[in-house]
Formats: structure tokens, C-alpha cells, sequence
């Protein structure tokens, strides 16, 4: 059987509050908590930039970075330690309360919605019976940092980059929104932990939805490319035309910020992806070769959730790297003439296979 | 403890900007020219202002953002219990679904979706 973390949480609750009284244990629980969250989040944040910046390099034929450490594996520490000692400049003109504000709502944003991911069995830090709708309320706080960076800035290139990253990532929020709404007309439940042991007992949601889950799939991964600025969707930061977009004039760690939450928003929509669509912890199992499942079964959850994870982010890298950018009435034309039709006939098929008992 | 939890990783993003920031304060050098706190645009000095009006295309796709966004609120307690709802609750949902749709068309029709 798979490992349970409640194991840990449990033993490590009873045995602080045997040396201390409750407050002073959920006080030093929240603070490992928050010591956890940080120090995922960094490392996270890390590996995906190593990792794209290598990918980048081997689409175009190049080695990547090569010089500092073996494989350049030492070379996005460097780039911490060098950022982190740029002066933060602050700019004459700009409204500097909102300006300095708006890193702040950008990292809360991506740091609720990594909170809410399901690292094992047991191991999730928030768990609602909401999950995914908290999920989609707390990343939409990201889109107000971004406004409010394009604006404070007092600089036209930030505005127009704000504006069309916020045209851009509300459009697409609907699409997310609905792709959403489509698997929990399968699941028939919001909690996420609850909606992985679905998954663990009865088989992955895209296998059990089949070709409206499939569908909802595809849209997922467009939608969640366009909801992090990325791919071919990067006009809001289109470094040829608008220098850097919304974070223009951020400097030193106020811009690494922005940086670090791009790419833990490209790892939290792989994480939604993989815990949504393809069984978050639950390792992969064919009906009938028992044998086989019984040996997927001694991999840790962990092990699978971050490996999908990192597949999807592979193939959200792959798709950033071959298409072209698009323009912005392209962009909302796919959008609001395209993807918001298709998810809503594909949320009616759903509706209809989930009900009278079609799929898996 | 979810609500515990929930200000926990609250106040945990924003004590790690806070200490980030004021750490990279303490230990970045400091200089200061004239040049330096100019809005980055081109190179040659701003013209104009840049807290000016916008175009109307963005703000129209807001509203109907804010149209399909609340409507898919709605939506999901539905999605929630539509297996015990049965047929009934499916056809009655259905029956929303076409006026959120008669919407999109309406938009479409008078030509909201066009960027000009």
C-alpha cells in the first residue's frame, strides 16, 4: 500500500504536545509549515529555471548553461546571490506604495495556490472541502499584482504590458474556469484530496472521462499556458517590443520576484493539470495486470506527483519553444470565439456521460 | 487547522518578500545619479504622461469576463451534486447554459469579440 503521510503529521503533533502545551505545537507546526513552503518553493522555483533554460537551449542546438559547476547546476545559485545584492532602485515618478505593493500580492497568489497542491497521501498543506475553487479564487489575485505593477510604474510600455497580460489572463481564467467545472461534473466533489483517492480507487480522470475529459485536457493546457504569460501567449513581457512589459522597471529582487512567481505559476499549472486530470499522487495502474500495480505501488506518491508534474511543465516548455507569438486580437479571438464555445459544449457532454453513468 | 494553515501560508508569502526585500536593501550597494530614477522607455526622455486613458477594447472584455465568471460561480455547486440531481437537474442546467450562451452570441453578433 502507499505510504501515508498522516503518519508523520500525527506522530510529530502528539509528540510536541508532550513536551509543550497545544498552542506553543500548532505554533511550531505552522512554523515548519511556512519553513516547508519556502524552502519548496525556492526549489522548485530553481529546478524549473535550470530546467528550462536547458530545454531552450537543446531546441535550438545549443549546449545552455555550461560553465559554473558540472552542467551549470551551480549556476542559477549564482544567480540568486547576484540578484539578490542589485541595488532595488526606486523610481522618481512611479506611485511607490503600489509599486513596492505589488510583489507582495503576485507571491501570495502563486503561494496560496502552491499550498493547495497534493504532494502524497496526507502530505497537503491546504486541504477545503472548496479546494478547487479557493485554487481558482487565490491564483486570480496574481492578475491585481500585475495591474498594479504596469500602473505604479508610470511608464507606457509597463501599461500596455499590464493591460493586455490582464485582457489576456482574465479571458483565459474563464476557460480554466470552465475546464474546471467539467472534471468535477465527473469527480462530484471540490476537495482535492478527496478528488485524488477518487482517482487512486477508480483509475485517472482522463482516462475515466475519455473524450470529453481528453478535450478538457487540451484546453487545460493552452488556457494554463496563456494564464502564466508564457509560450506563445509572452506578449504581455514581449522583451522585442515592450523592453520587459509589466516589470520594466523593477530592479534586483522586486524583479526576481516576478521571475520566481512566473515559473512557480508554470509549476502550479502542471500541478493542477497532473492532480485534476492525471491522478495527482495516484501511481499508474492497468485494470487486470495486478503484478504490474502491485510494484507501481512501491513507488512513492511523491515520486509520481512531481514526475507528472515536471512532464507536464516539459510539455508546456516544448510548447513555448516551437510556436510563434501571437497578437493580442489573436489571442482573444482563440479565447472568446474558440475555447470558451468548445469548453461549454464539452461541460454539456460531461454533464451528460457523468449522469447517466457513460464513462469509466 | 485549515484556517490556521490558511493564515500561515498567508503570512509566510509575505514575510518572505518582506525579509527578502529588506535583506537585499541591507546588503546591495547604493549610488545615486539623476539619470537612474527616469522611466526605462527608449532611451530619450518620457514624453507626455503615462496614467492616461485606454483604449475601451480591454475594458469590454472585462465586463464580459465578469458576466461568464460569475455565471460559472454558479455553476459549480451544481457540478458538485449533479450526480444525486439526476436528468432533471441536468435539462434544468442546460436551460441556463443556453442563456449564458444566447449572451456570448449576443456579444459575438454586435461585435464585441472584434479588435478593431
Amino acid at each position: 500500500m502507499l505510504f501515508d503521510f498522516n503518519v508523520i503529521s500525527q506522530w510529530l503533533h502528539g509528540a510536541l504536545t508532550s513536551v509543550m502545551p497545544e498552542w506553543a505545537a500548532i505554533l511550531t507546526e505552522s512554523i515548519l509549515v511556512a519553513l516547508a513552503i519556502i524552502t519548496l518553493y525556492a526549489v522548485f522555483a530553481i529546478i524549473l529555471i535550470y530546467m528550462e533554460r536547458k530545454i531552450c537551449a537543446f531546441f535550438q542546438c545549443r549546449l545552455g548553461p555550461m560553465r559554473v559547476g558540472k552542467w551549470g547546476l551551480l549556476q542559477l545559485f549564482a544567480d540568486v546571490f547576484k540578484m539578490l545584492t542589485k541595488e532595488i532602485i526606486s523610481m522618481r515618478q512611479s506611485d511607490r506604495f503600489l509599486h513596492n505593493l505589488a510583489p507582495f500580492l503576485v507571491v501570495i497568489a502563486s503561494m496560496l495556490t502552491f499550498a493547495c497542491l497534493p504532494w502524497n497521501k496526507g502530505a497537503h498543506i491546504l486541504d477545503f472541502n472548496v479546494g478547487v475553487f479557493f485554487m481558482l479564487a487565490a491564483s486570480s489575485i496574481g492578475v491585481v499584482g500585475i495591474l498594479l505593477a504596469g500602473w505604479s510604474s508610470n511608464n507606457k510600455y509597463s501599461l500596455i504590458g499590464a493591460m493586455r497580460s490582464g485582457a489576456q489572463i482574465i479571458s483565459y481564467e474563464l476557460s480554466i474556469g470552465l475546464t474546471m467545472l467539467t472534471m468535477m461534473a465527473l469527480t462530484g466533489t471540490l476537495q482535492i484530496s478527496e478528488i485524488v483517492e477518487q482517482q487512486y480507487a477508480e483509475g485517472w480522470n482522463i482516462v475515466r472521462g475519455h473524450v470529453p475529459a481528453v478535450i478538457a485536457f487540451l484546453i487545460y493546457l493552452i488556457a494554463g499556458n496563456a494564464e502564466c504569460n508564457r509560450g506563445p501567449f509572452d506578449l504581455p513581457e514581449s522583451e522585442s517590443e515592450l523592453t520587459a512589459g509589466y516589470h520594466t522597471e523593477y530592479s534586483g529582487m522586486h524583479f526576481g520576484f516576478y521571475y520566481l512567481s512566473e515559473y512557480l505559476n508554470l509549476f502550479i499549472t502542471a500541478g493542477i493539470a497532473t492532480t485534476i486530470f492525471l491522478g495527482g499522487w495516484a501511481p499508474l495502474h492497468i485494470i487486470g495486470l495486478d503484478g504490474f500495480n502491485g510494484v507501481m505501488d512501491y513507488i512513492p506518491g511523491i515520486v509520481w506527483f512531481v514526475g507528472k508534474t515536471l512532464f507536464v511543465v516539459f510539455l508546456l516548455m516544448w510548447i513555448r519553444w516551437t510556436f510563434p507569438r501571437l497578437r493580442i486580437d489573436q489571442i482573444l479571438a482563440l479565447e472568446w470565439k474558440y475555447l470558451v464555445p468548445i469548453s461549454l459544449v464539452n461541460l454539456v457532454v460531461m454533464a451528460i456521460v457523468a449522469a447517466y453513468g457513460f464513462h469509466f | 487547522m485549515n484556517f490556521t494553515l490558511l493564515v500561515t501560508t498567508l503570512l509566510t508569502g509575505i514575510a518572505f518578500v518582506g525579509i527578502v526585500v529588506i535583506l537585499a536593501k541591507l546588503i546591495s550597494p547604493r549610488s545615486y545619479n539623476k539619470q537612474k530614477e527616469e522611466a526605462y522607455e527608449c532611451g530619450i526622455p518620457t514624453r507626455g504622461r503615462s496614467w492616461m486613458q485606454f483604449r475601451v477594447g480591454y475594458y469590454l472584455f472585462a465586463i464580459l469576463f465578469l458576466m461568464f465568471d460569475v455565471e460559472t460561480m454558479f455553476l459549480f455547486p451544481w457540478a458538485v451534486v449533479m450526480r444525486s440531481l439526476g436528468p432533471a437537474g441536468l435539462w434544468s442546467v442546460l436551460f441556463f447554459l443556453f442563456i449564458l450562451v444566447l449572451g456570448l452570441a449576443y456579444a459575438w453578433r454586435k461585435g464585441a469579440l472584434k479588435w478593431q
